[in-house]
């Protein structure tokens, strides 16, 4: 084993700008979970989800100890706090974004079905926004497959042609033929703001400002920037904004959209039911004002407000302090993955406009392989497409292995990682 | 280690000197993908008569899926198909048997090496991947056989 000689020489220790993690990981009950025969959990596989801590458990059990009920709906004193509870989670992720207007903030159930309204409202859609044969559709290769499949969809269902910017060898968007690709019949331009398989930050002005002289709307997937960064929807001046609370130690089953308030006026809804209408008749019917037009059924209550709980633990610490303790992991972790023989990250090399969700290969060992045999040892990595098989097919290669950080990651989870792979590498050699 | 009971020698073996790899003439061919972890497989049937004549394939996955290709070309060419269908089923009843079967060494041969791949519910795909291709691809040489014998 290399482990204790690579280790050597090395600064995780005294990296700057890290958090307190100690105090952090006490509050994650999951971390102290001990695997195969005494080998602690070394969760690396946040880009997938996060772990959950005390307070975000706490709040889901106080909440359906205490006030469950359904909202907006029944005048009796569990209703109003439930919808209090619910409404507050909202007043919560308006602040946590910086939008303009609470009402702004559409709770979906995860980001697929948040990007999925929004094509399906463009689809819908009356001129200027309707997305027709005439239409083009822009979005990139490195999208998660939910921002590919609802706009190969729509593009089907309409006859609009849809395009994508590709990918340099580096794994940064290449934007050479931006002006070919976004162009007047460009009626929206949809890409993610960190790419979950390679942890690209993408330059998000440079493509707002080319879709906004197209008079073209812009939907930002923000799925793997929101647990990690500031989020500014006015700062990115992107017309719409979706992410996922699952990621950003909230409980699964809650999504966002945000979306620029007339344009929330103006388009029609896409799911029809109880909460979204005004008044019904057997005829038809009109629609409540947004958020509340595309919120049709019981939402997810709690989920919402597990967002909310979340969302509070993360502003305590500070999404500057978590973004900075993130970037100095990631830069100690791709320098100790580029020592590794044969591993190959895929990506970004460096720290600089990256996130922490790197992916690479090794040799030839199938990254199936390599998580099973990091598994053992108590590492969680993912391994596969990640849902971003385009991505794959670009680099030649059939899936990657990924190992992603967060706030409560640290070096020596780093250190274990690459131990753990100078032991796939002796265990395959 | 528990890791041994999936990664056999003899898997790890076939793994690197996979048998039978590389396309050959066929009388059908199947594309199979294994979409969790991206294990694909084009395989070949070729048959004479009642008798699998050649199993050749072109693969890209993990070590246990192409190990099971090579096992698989091991243990079907050269018997009848009647024959081949009792090891797939007898490899596919090991596979599902979620880490209890051991399997029939008289009939499994090498493919016994599996049965700790069993424990894994992520893998038991990769191992079952060759065999399923196997199975369809040999469904449709048979279907265009009679044609050919007219
Ligand atoms: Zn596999």
């Amino acid at each position: 084993m290399t482990q204790s000689r690579s280790s050597e020489g090395h600064t995780g220790s005294a990296l700057t700008g890290l958090l307190d993690t100690d105090a952090i990981r006490k509050d994650f009950p999951i971390l102290q979970r001990v695997l195969h025969d005494g080998k602690p959990l070394i969760y690396l596989d946040n880009a997938a989800t996060s772990q959950k801590p005390r307070q975000v458990l706490e709040a889901l059990n106080a909440y359906y100890e205490r006030y469950n009920a359904n909202v907006h709906r029944g005048v009796h004193v569990l209703a109003e706090e439930a919808t209090a509870l619910y409404e507050g989670a909202r007043d919560k992720v308006a602040a946590f974004v910086n939008a303009p207007s609470r009402d702004e903030v559409i709770f979906t159930k995860n980001a697929s079905e948040s990007l999925n309204l929004v094509a399906n409202m463009l689809g819908w859609a009356d001129e200027p926004y309707r997305v027709d044969a005439d239409a083009e559709i822009v979005i990139t290769e490195m999208e998660h497959h939910s921002n590919i499949v609802p706009w190969q969809l729509l593009s089907q269902r309409t006859g609009a042609k849809l395009k994508w910017f590709g990918l340099t060898d580096e794994g940064r968007l290449d934007l050479s033929n931006i002006d070919e690709l976004i162009t007047e019949k460009t009626k929206i331009v949809s890409f993610t703001l960190v790419s979950n398989l390679m942890g690209t930050i993408n330059p998000v002005e440079t493509i707002v400002r080319k879709a906004q002289s197209v008079g073209a709307l812009v939907l930002i997937d923000a799925s793997q920037a929101a647990p990690h960064m500031v989020l500014d929807v006015q700062a990115l001046e992107a017309d719409f904004v979706a992410f996922t609370g699952h990621k950003m130690l909230a409980p699964t089953g809650i999504g966002v959209l945000w979306g620029r308030q007339e344009l929330l006026e103006d388009l029609p809804p896409f799911l029809g039911g109880g909460e979204m209408i005004e008044t019904v008749t057997m005829g038809s019917s009109t629609y409540a004002p947004a958020p509340h037009k595309f919120e049709a059924g019981t939402p997810p209550i709690a989920q919402a407000v597990g967002l909310g709980a979340a969302i509070d633990y993360l502003s305590n610490i500070g999404m500057e302090k978590i973004a900075a303790h993130e970037h100095a992991i990631t830069e100690y972790a791709v320098e100790r993955l580029l020592e590794v023989p044969e591993l190959r990250i895929i990506g970004p090399r460096t720290a600089v406009d990256r996130g922490a969700a790197i992916s690479f290969v090794l040799g030839d060992i199938h990254p199936h392989d390599v998580g099973q045999v990091l598994d053992e040892q108590g590492i969680a990595v993912r391994v596969g497409h990640h849902c971003a098989r385009p991505v794959c097919l670009r680099y030649g290669i059939p899936a990657t292995t990924r190992a992603s950080f967060y706030l409560y990651s640290t070096p020596a989870e780093v250190d274990a990682l690459i131990a753990g792979l100078h032991h796939v590498r002796n265990f395959f050699g | 280690m528990k890791l041994d009971s999936m990664y056999q020698e003899i898997i790890l073996d076939h793994y690197r000197n996979p048998h039978g790899k590389g396309l050959r003439d066929g009388d059908a061919e199947v594309h199979h993908v294994n979409p969790t972890c991206g294990d694909e497989i084009t395989l070949r049937v070729r048959l004479d008569g009642a008798v699998v004549a050649d199993v050749s394939y072109e693969s890209q996955g993990c070590s246990i899926s192409q190990a099971s290709a090579s096992v698989l070309n091991d243990l079907v060419v050269g018997k009848t198909v009647g024959e081949g269908q009792v090891i797939q089923e007898a490899f596919l009843e090991l596979m599902q048997s979620k880490g209890q079967g051991e399997g029939d060494e008289e009939v499994l041969e090498d493919a016994v090496a599996f049965a700790g791949v069993s424990k894994y519910p992520a893998r038991v795909k990769c191992a079952l991947l060759s065999w399923m291709a196997w199975k369809d691809a040999t469904a449709k040489a048979l279907a265009e056989q009679p044609a050919i014998n007219d």
